[in-house]
């Protein structure tokens, strides 16, 4: 037996209301310009990482993978300072997928091993389409290992494979496209609800025992008849957030499971289904060290800090879908592959130096102490968790941005160092000198076809 | 070990320099045949006679080629070399000591800059490849942040501030509006100063220097020979660098109120011309006016003020043409312009020009010892040199 050890969430900070698309209540979640897949997930990985056992597998799984073709992965496993022995899985192509990956993650936990699985995603949709207006971006991440450790172990499963034309997208396609919506539920209604019955079954649990039921579906109303069909009260039907985050993807049913698991008690079970070109099911059992597991904030945590001032156009000019005048200044330049690989540790670690022998703090690491001058006594250190705070910073105008003005600030963090860097998910009329930030792995730009991915501070969320 | 300098042993007899400005229809090799023929006229000397050459660009070329191509120089010893905005200052230094050391008898520092073929606003580093971890910072976003910091350090208020800066804009533009060499030859009201679209922080564009295309030259020999060529030589007193180690973004100390490099700088300088009282004894100075606060702290790191109050000396005029100590006579990098390499030596061209009383309608009243200061870098990271000259030995 396994299951979940722990589990972090990520939900980006900017919301597009639906009334701002053209119509419709709530709102979406939509990654900033300095987000992807990747940079999601190590958020959610580092609320997952604080209270859990060490790591020998990462598995992703994404349908908004940032390369077609390098392992992903490998950002994620340096970002979050996971040792280079780990064994690395990428999963895509289905929004199941996120699914799949927990399931093999506990799978693994079966025989031993301990992985962090990360799913998260970027959904676009067609402008003026539902698919636009109904998706959201978000991350999730959980630590599956051997049953003794576990937060919520694994009672039961079943899956099925279905063959079937409902959501597609090319390879050179930047939006999927949707058959008919009855076509799907007809096929993959029947198949949803007996995919759950026989993971109910598996796991010798009646429907009337489970205290949240997931349905989470590329159309909603695959896996609308199952409560009536399964005679569950509408209490034990989760909240599928479709009004404050949308349909995250790969990422959403673990989404919800995660703010599941925020409010649940021992001995709760839960049931986990997820429908696209078939479907999955799993039944999980709530264990009495369910606090032990929980990130420092939770995904209610994540929804209140947000900001819904985003113009369309402005959502638009970020996802590349509508062109625009792009400042006098050039493109920016490529990383260079082998500087990337010499200073690995810094760029994606954020491992800066203090000096062994006079305790000064140094970001980037150096060899020379600034302030006593001893040269290679260096210790390294990595200052992704450390905070920080506002000492100076200025708003540029002029620099190339897709959210002008770059906030750029210097900062000093509370454990001896200092920065010049870029400030983001902030409004720049609310920035002061001292006010408190903490840091955040981010894509910066692409460019010659590179993607360029370094940490920027944020206000605390 | 010290830094003895060379004071009185070099002079400056002959200097060109180019209008600055936007030169859609000349290059940089252009650009360098009008400052070098000025230069050379100026000296009244042969191009033959000349023995080395000292060239900055900062990136308008690379290798000495970029002038002995250009001035079918047979064969002469031509350095290039830069120190980024100090670049200018940097060729006078190493000709001086050459000529200082002996090795040669008549040299030409040169520099210039194109900056205004790359299509692009403001101005554009190119640097090494890198792991696009470095700040994207632009120019005047790093100089910026010396605004806020003054105001919180010194207790001013931000708009207290902006009239500081926007005087300083002001008086740099009265100066330039009298130099027929100046890239912005208009005067223009506080107002619009105060009003025009902020680029960052508290800069608008008129506390930005221009971006601009030009050259610059100077001919130098032993100062026991500079009456050779001219009746009224100027003479070096003293030349200081200073390049930092980037302690202003690794100490938590620094706080973005002054330059290090340029107090290290100008106190060695003054030691070695033997100044005690800088805003008493320093008639004149040219300073690197590259936005309104550069200038303003630099007042302070000079010692022309004390600290802290730079700002009520600008306030009350002392800098102004008219003022006690003017800084920037000829516009400065505000309306002179800003072509990086030519910089240093078109500081240096209106100390040439004030000693030698030929500075025109903004001639300063019997100037005796002027200063120039050039800096590279941004705020807490940046190399800084300081030149003192004199129209009299001793």
């Amino acid at each position: 037996m396994s299951g979940i050890i722990s589990y972090g969430a990520y939900v980006p900070y900017y919301r597009l209301t639906r009334k701002a698309i053209g119509g419709g209540k709530g709102e979406r979640a939509i990654a900033s310009h300095d987000e992807d897949s990747v940079s999601m997930s190590v958020e959610a990985g580092r609320g997952a990482l604080a209270a859990s056992p060490a790591i020998d597998t990462l598995v992703f799984a994404t349908n908004s993978a940032p390369y077609a073709e390098k392992l992903n992965a490998a950002a994620i496993c340096s970002a979050l300072d996971l040792p280079a022995q780990v064994n690395t899985i990428e999963l895509a192509n289905n929004t199941r997928m996120g699914l799949a990956a927990l399931l093999l993650g506990t799978d693994l936990g079966k025989a031993g091993r301990t992985s962090l699985v990360c799913a998260g995603d970027i959904v676009m949709g067609a402008p003026g389409g539902a698919r636009e207006r109904d998706s959201g971006d978000a991350a999730v991440a959980f630590v599956t290992g051997p049953e003794e450790d576990a937060i919520a172990r694994v009672l039961g499963r079943a899956s099925t494979t279905s063959e079937i034309l409902d959501v597609w997208r090319l390879p050179t396609d930047r939006f999927a496209r949707q058959w008919e919506e009855r076509f799907g539920i007809e096929v993959l209604g029947p198949i949803s609800l007996d995919t759950a019955q026989r993971a109910l079954a598996d796991a010798d649990v009646a429907p009337d025992a489970l205290a949240a039921v997931i349905l989470d579906a590329t159309n909603s109303r695959d896996v609308v008849g199952i409560p009536r069909a399964l005679g569950l009260k509408p209490e034990q039907v989760a909240d599928m957030l479709a009004g404050s985050v949308g349909r995250s993807g790969v990422a959403h049913a673990g989404l919800v499971l995660a703010r599941t698991l925020d409010q649940a008690q021992p001995g709760d079970k839960i049931l986990v289904l997820s429908t696209a070109d078939g479907c999955d099911a799993v039944v999980l059992e709530v264990s009495d060290k369910i606090a032990e597991g929980r990130p420092a904030r939770s995904v209610d945590h994540w929804l209140a800090s947000s900001n819904n001032e985003i113009a369309y156009n402005t959502y638009l000019k970020w996802r590349e879908i509508l062109p625009f005048e792009a400042p006098r200044r050039p493109d920016p330049d490529r990383p260079a592959a082998p500087i990337m690989k010499r200073n690995e540790r810094w760029k994606y670690a954020f491992c800066g130096s203090r000096c062994g022998k006079c305790g000064q703090g140094h970001l980037p690491p150096q060899r020379v102490c600034m302030k006593c001058r001893s040269i290679d006594e260096m210790v390294e250190e990595r200052f992704a968790d450390a905070d920080c705070k506002i000492t100076t910073y200025t708003l540029d105008h002029l620099a190339y941005s897709l959210q002008p003005p770059v906030v750029s600030t210097v900062v000093d963090f509370d454990c001896g160092g200092r920065l010049a860097c870029e400030l983001t998910d902030v409004d720049p009329a609310d920035v002061a000198i001292g006010d408190k930030l903490e840091m955040t792995f981010r894509r910066f730009y692409t460019g010659q076809g590179v993607h360029n991915y370094f940490w920027k501070a944020r206000p605390q969320r | 070990m010290a830094s003895n300098g060379i004071k009185d042993q070099v002079a400056i007899v002959g200097m060109g320099c180019t209008p600055f400005g936007e030169h859609w229809g000349r290059d940089a090799a252009d650009m360098l045949i009008d400052a070098a023929s000025d230069a050379y006229q100026s000296a009244g000397v042969d191009p033959a006679d000349v023995d080395a050459y000292w060239l900055g660009t900062f990136a308008s070329g690379i290798s000495g080629m970029v002038f002995s191509e250009a001035l079918k120089t047979p064969y002469k010893p031509v350095t290039r070399l830069e120190n980024m905005c100090a670049t200018g200052s940097e060729a006078i230094r190493n000709a001086a000591y050459a000529v200082a050391s002996g090795a040669y008898d008549l040299v030409m520092a040169v520099g210039v800059e194109k900056l205004k073929d790359g299509g692009y606003s403001g101005l554009v580093v190119p640097g090494p490849d890198g792991d696009g971890t470095e700040s994207s910072m632009t120019a005047p976003a790093m100089f910026s942040l010396l605004a806020p910091a003054y105001c919180e350090k010194y207790g001013v208020g931000e708009g207290e501030l902006k009239d500081v800066l926007s005087h300083i804009a002001w008086k740099n533009h009265v100066a330039g509006a009298k130099n027929p060499k100046a890239q912005f030859r208009k005067e223009v009201s506080l107002e619009k100063i105060c009003n025009s679209p902020r680029i960052a922080g508290m800069f608008g564009v008129f506390d930005c220097s221009g971006v601009s295309d030009g050259s610059a030259a100077a001919i130098l020999c032993r100062a026991e020979d500079a009456y050779k060529y001219t009746d009224k030589p100027i003479f070096l007193k003293a030349l200081s660098v200073a390049a930092g180690p980037n302690e202003g973004f690794i100490s938590e100390e620094y706080d973005f109120t002054t330059f290090q490099e340029v107090v290290v700088s100008a106190q060695d300088a003054y030691k070695q011309a033997g100044i005690t009282n800088p805003r008493e004894e320093i008639s004149m100075a040219e300073v690197h006016d590259c936005f309104t606060a550069t200038e303003l702290v630099l007042m302070e790191d000079m010692g022309f003020s004390e600290r802290g109050e730079g700002w009520k000396d600008v306030m009350e005029g002392r800098f102004d043409g008219d003022g006690a100590q003017p800084i920037n006579p000829d516009g400065g990098l505000k309306s002179f312009g800003h072509p990086i390499g030519a910089s240093g030596l078109r500081m240096m061209y209106e100390m040439w020009l004030q000693l030698r009383g030929e500075a025109g309608e903004r001639q300063i009243k019997d100037p005796k010892l002027g200063l120039t200061h050039n800096l590279g870098g941004q705020p807490g990271r940046c190399v800084s040199f300081v030149s003192i000259v004199g129209r009299e030995l001793g």
